[in-house]
């Protein structure tokens, strides 16, 4: 048994374990740390199969980003952990069985040999893979990844036309505005006679 | 198995050699930044533990290392303690790859820059687990605050990084030293051709760090000190280290990728000054360092809703544009790397 | 790099892309009163890629992008009928959007970036650009299901629709990527050649099935129609209209190209699995859209009912088959603005329109619109000489040509209970009494043109269907 390996197991067991982690821990924050914890012991598996690209990738967009926002949304929202367990034991059977049949099933059907027997795909790019990574996605790929830059305007604009909402009432604060602002419409300067008093009687 | 042992204790030894200086470094720049805003505000700074003041820190490390670590009611315990080490351990990581000379790096990875992105981007979970797990509403608010700003300044700074990877045409960070080599000296240098994103590289790294005048995370005079107000003790010392290191770090790499690294700023014909040497790295990484205490002597604190602004509608669209200028510097062959 | 001739291959949807982009710009510096300005570009955007579709239109099919994007006759009609059906969509909500507060630039781009996934996912020669036009069509429908944001029942259905489209997506790449590892090409055509000598028969049958599944999620095929009843009722009926006609081109255009383009050396295999979630749709759409009193609902059944005529003709497997399936799409897209616009036309401030009792007594109303609602509800039941009887005769040959009879039973079976339904609808306008307020109908001229044009287009295609039918059928010939 090579080091790789070992460390190839070390890494799965701890994605698995984690993943586990995020189905069953009751805190929901915990969960979410188990899946950041699933991402980034995935990413280092895919270092050990050398798609250094995809494993940083991975953990710069899910890890550091989406998974950011996600704890945040988790951490403001309160959830009520119990009457979400309740439909999870009344469906759990039904739902361990359909796994186990489709387990079984994938199983049979495809066979662990069979897949063991798909060769691993040749490796284009040598040792480092995000030169090639590169060129193919602006050349053989460019369509698929300038379509996904749509999809991602959509998402954008979606975000915005669902979220945005122009409130009534709102006061803004305008730099510009303040600026430019007259002293003499702010300060009326009056001049008034000096009021006499009455003379002291003498 | 037994080469694989060696290469182990190898590594390990390279690693200490890189974080016990780096754990003296943060002292020396905690006593430093205290001395040199003293002299900003015409006062002496630490001057009565060792000579010059110079144990000061030392002393301040000894006392946070004694001092009881108070776990407040109610808080989740584990996650507690967890989120300092969270926010440390990404600060530290980030160093394996940066050269620190010609061929002087701990990991010479291909995709350091990406691997530097990654792990400035996990140093955020160590403060938002800090203020959720307090349970503290300062806290929590200072985690939001921090969350949303890391994440938006994350985003101008890789661009800005986007730039620097286009006129080096490598994502390794020795290769894009070595591409701003040339005859000229500091003429060489990405700082001129990429001028506004360096500024807004550094920037962006100020906020990314939480300092000054972007500390709203900390924000002392409105949520006392936010993320960090539950804490205190060696759990207190460790965030305080993290953050310190992040700055040296954030220093280093805006020297690395704008400043030339080690690279003389003199043109290579001059001799002996000419020559690059890790001492010109370390020279340019202190002038960052000091950046980052005279910022925070000068400039008053940012708004919250203006740093957003800042970040989101100023610093990443500059970023966006420049990377189309940097494009066209490369396209059109202005600008050749590694001369 | 892209040559001229990829660009020139793709010009149309180049050019709609670029329109939309600027239609967002422009949009965005317009007052609300001033949102005609976007509604009439919209259209005329649509036009004009639609002239360009027809235009340029290569005689011998093209590909561009290192084979990505096919550009054949296929393609062509169509495109050319998801640029209609979307510009009647645009025409027939604006009143509807207006007077619900809902009359957003969002709404016009939103619809003209789902156009765009429709056009990209027909022409597409890879399981990658598959996978991506349909997430460009889908995502904007999730975004213009929730458009109205203060309803319950809109943001149900969207959520609703986001999460089973996610898991229909989901099962669609994984069988994608078992195609993959099957064959170790993402391009449909080398796939097909592939699939016949792979090593690995039953991945590839593995992958198979979940593309069937992916399908008939998207189709919205029993067993996999869950969502759609509650999509169709709880989106606004302009965002209805829009996913219950255009689409459904794309859900064929997608059918075609994953199972003939690209799996058509495993034809016997799929012919059976169509064939099962046709029977299912057929029967579960039409029986349980009895019993539906709300109008849209009702419809969303008879969609999932139509979508089991449509996979008789995909089952076929031939030239022949496919273009009789394509034909009943397009037929069905016309039918489904029809009958939607008249909702829209019914529907004002405070009243959808949308139960059945609300139809009551349209005759003596409004009998010009009752009458293109009888007509639609007629093509849409199959009664002759409309052009939905000409589509289902056409499909129920497809099914008896390719050797299921009983199949083409069952769908005569089925038509005869659908009838029933339709022209209850039929029944409540003509026979009974209107109650509560008067029903007005939308004045707004250019939806009653547009409607009226489109009802009788069924009339009229259903008399004089040659020139259709012989364009579908020329597609498949090549």
């Amino acid at each position: 048994m090579t080091f790789q390996l070992l460390c190839f197991y070390a890494f799965a067991a701890v994605t698995t374990l984690a993943a586990l982690g995020v189905i069953t821990l009751r805190n929901s924050v915990h969960a979410v740390l188990c899946l950041v914890l699933t991402f980034f012991s995935t990413a280092a598996i895919w270092l050990l199969a050398e798609a250094e690209f995809l494993a940083v990738a991975l953990v710069v967009v899910y890890v550091g980003a989406v998974m950011v926002l996600f704890l945040f949304v988790v951490m403001m929202l309160d959830i009520k952990q119990e009457p979400l367990r309740e439909g999870f034991i009344r469906y759990l059977p039904v739902g361990i069985a359909v796994a186990a049949v489709m387990l079984a099933e994938m199983l049979a059907l495809i066979g662990v040999r069979a897949m063991a027997q798909v060769p691993a795909p040749a490796n284009p790019a040598g040792d480092s893979n995000i030169a090639w990574l590169g060129e193919t996605l602006f050349t053989r790929f460019l369509l698929p990844f300038e379509i996904a830059a749509l999809i991602l305007t959509v998402g954008i604009i979606a975000a915005v036309a669902l979220t945005l909402r122009r409130r009534e009432g709102v006061r803004h604060q305008d730099p510009a505005r303040q600026v430019a602002v007259d002293p003499r419409t702010r300060v009326r300067v009056v001049k008034m006679a000096a009021e006499r008093g009455q003379e002291p009687a003498a | 198995m037994h080469a694989d042992l060696l290469l182990a204790a190898w590594t390990l030894a390279k690693i200490l050699a890189i974080s016990v200086p780096l754990i003296i470094a943060v002292a020396m720049y905690s006593y430093w930044e205290r001395k040199v805003i003293g002299w900003m505000h015409v006062r002496m700074g630490p001057n009565k533990i060792g000579p010059w003041g110079l144990l000061q820190a030392f002393a301040d490390v000894f006392k946070l290392l004694f001092k009881e670590i108070v776990v407040p009611a109610n808080a989740d315990k584990p996650l507690f303690y967890l989120a300092p080490v969270l926010a440390v351990a990404p600060a530290f990581a980030a160093w394996a790859v940066i050269p620190f000379d010609q061929g002087v790096v701990l990991a010479n990875l291909n995709v350091g820059l990406l691997y530097l992105l990654a792990m400035t981007s996990m140093g955020v979970y160590g403060i938002i687990l800090a203020g959720w797990a307090s349970n503290s509403r300062y806290a929590l608010l200072g985690a939001m605050r921090s969350a949303a700003q890391v994440v938006s300044y994350e985003i101008a700074m890789g661009m800005a990084l986007v730039c620097v990877l286009v006129l080096a045409g490598s994502l390794n960070l020795t290769d894009i030293v070595n591409a701003q080599a040339g005859g000229k000296g500091l003429l060489d240098w990405f700082w001129l051709p990429l001028l506004p994103v360096f500024v807004i590289y550094f920037v962006a790294g100020v906020a990314e760090t939480n300092r000054a005048p972007f500390d709203v995370a900390e924000g002392e005079s409105e949520i006392v000190a936010g993320f960090h107000v539950e804490y205190s003790g060696s759990a207190f010392a460790v965030f305080f280290l993290a953050e310190y290191a992040n700055m040296i770090l954030i220093s280093f790499l805006a020297s690395v990728m704008f400043l030339g690294g080690w690279l003389s700023p003199f043109p290579a014909s001059w001799g002996l000054i000419g020559q690059g040497s890790w001492i010109w790295l370390f020279a340019k990484a202190f002038a960052f360092a000091f950046m980052y205490l005279w910022f925070r002597a000068t400039f008053p604190r940012y708004r919250y809703d203006q740093i957003m602004r800042l970040g989101w509608k100023v610093f990443i669209p500059i970023t966006i544009v420049w990377v189309l200028v940097a494009g066209c510097m490369k396209y059109f062959g202005w600008i050749t790397a590694g001369a | 790099m892209p040559t001229l001739n990829d660009i020139l291959t793709l010009l149309p949807e180049l050019y709609l892309t670029g329109a939309v982009c600027m239609l967002l710009l422009i949009d965005v510096f317009l007052q609300a009163d001033q949102r005609w300005v976007t509604h009439w570009l919209a259209v005329l955007v649509l036009a004009v890629t639609g002239w360009l579709v027809v235009s340029g239109q290569p005689t011998a099919p093209t590909t561009a992008f290192g084979g990505m994007f096919v550009r054949d006759g296929v393609a062509e009609v169509l495109k050319v009928f998801a640029l209609l059906a979307s510009g009647i969509v645009l025409v027939l909500s604006r009143p509807y959007l207006r007077d619900r507060e809902l009359h957003l630039g969002e709404f016009y781009t939103l619809i003209l970036f789902a156009t765009l996934g429709i056009m990209l996912l027909v022409s597409a020669g890879s399981l990658v650009m598959i996978y991506l036009g349909l997430e460009l069509l889908t995502l904007s429908s999730y975004a213009l299901v929730a458009l109205n944001r203060d309803s319950r029942l809109s943001s149900e259905a969207a959520i609703k629709y986001f999460v089973l489209g996610a898991l229909a997506s989901g099962m669609l790449l994984y069988g994608m990527s078992m195609i993959y590892g099957a064959t170790g090409t993402l391009d449909l055509g080398s796939i097909r050649a592939a699939s016949a000598t792979s090593a690995h028969p039953t991945l590839l049958l593995f992958g198979l099935v979940f593309l069937i599944v992916g399908i008939g999620f998207k189709f919205g095929a029993a067993p996999f129609h869950m969502w759609l009843p509650d999509v169709y009722q709880g989106a606004p009926t302009a965002v209805t209209t829009f996913i219950g006609s255009a689409p459904k081109l794309a859900a064929f255009g997608m059918a075609y190209r994953l199972l003939d383009s690209g799996m058509g050396g495993l034809l016997v295999h799929w012919q059976e699995m169509l064939a099962v979630l046709a029977v299912l749709s057929l029967a579960i759409g039409n029986i349980v859209a009895i019993a539906q009193k709300n109008l849209k609902r009702m419809l969303a059944y008879s969609t999932i009912s139509h979508m089991g005529y449509l996979f008789l003709g995909l089952a076929n497997g031939t030239p022949a088959g496919y273009s009789a399936a394509m034909f009943y799409a397009i037929c069905y897209a016309l039918m489904a603005t029809a009958s939607f616009g008249i909702i829209l036309a019914l529907a004002r401030t405070g009243f959808e329109a949308e139960e059945i009792a609300d139809l009551k007594g349209l005759n003596q109303r409004s009998p010009w619109f009752a009458g293109l609602m009888a007509l639609a509800m007629f093509s849409l039941a199959g009664v002759p000489p409309l052009f939905g009887f000409f589509a289902k005769v056409l499909v129920l040959k497809a099914a008896i040509d390719a050797g299921m009879l009983w199949l083409a039973i069952v769908a005569i079976l089925a038509a005869i209970v659908g009838l029933y339904y339709y022209l209850q609808v039929v029944k409540v306008m003509y026979f009974d009494k209107p109650e509560g307020e008067p029903l007005r109908a939308q004045v707004d001229p250019s939806l009653r043109v547009v409607l009226s044009a489109n009802a009788l287009a069924l009339l009229v295609l259903g008399l004089w269907w040659g020139p259709l039918l012989a364009w579908c059928q020329r597609a498949f010939a090549g």
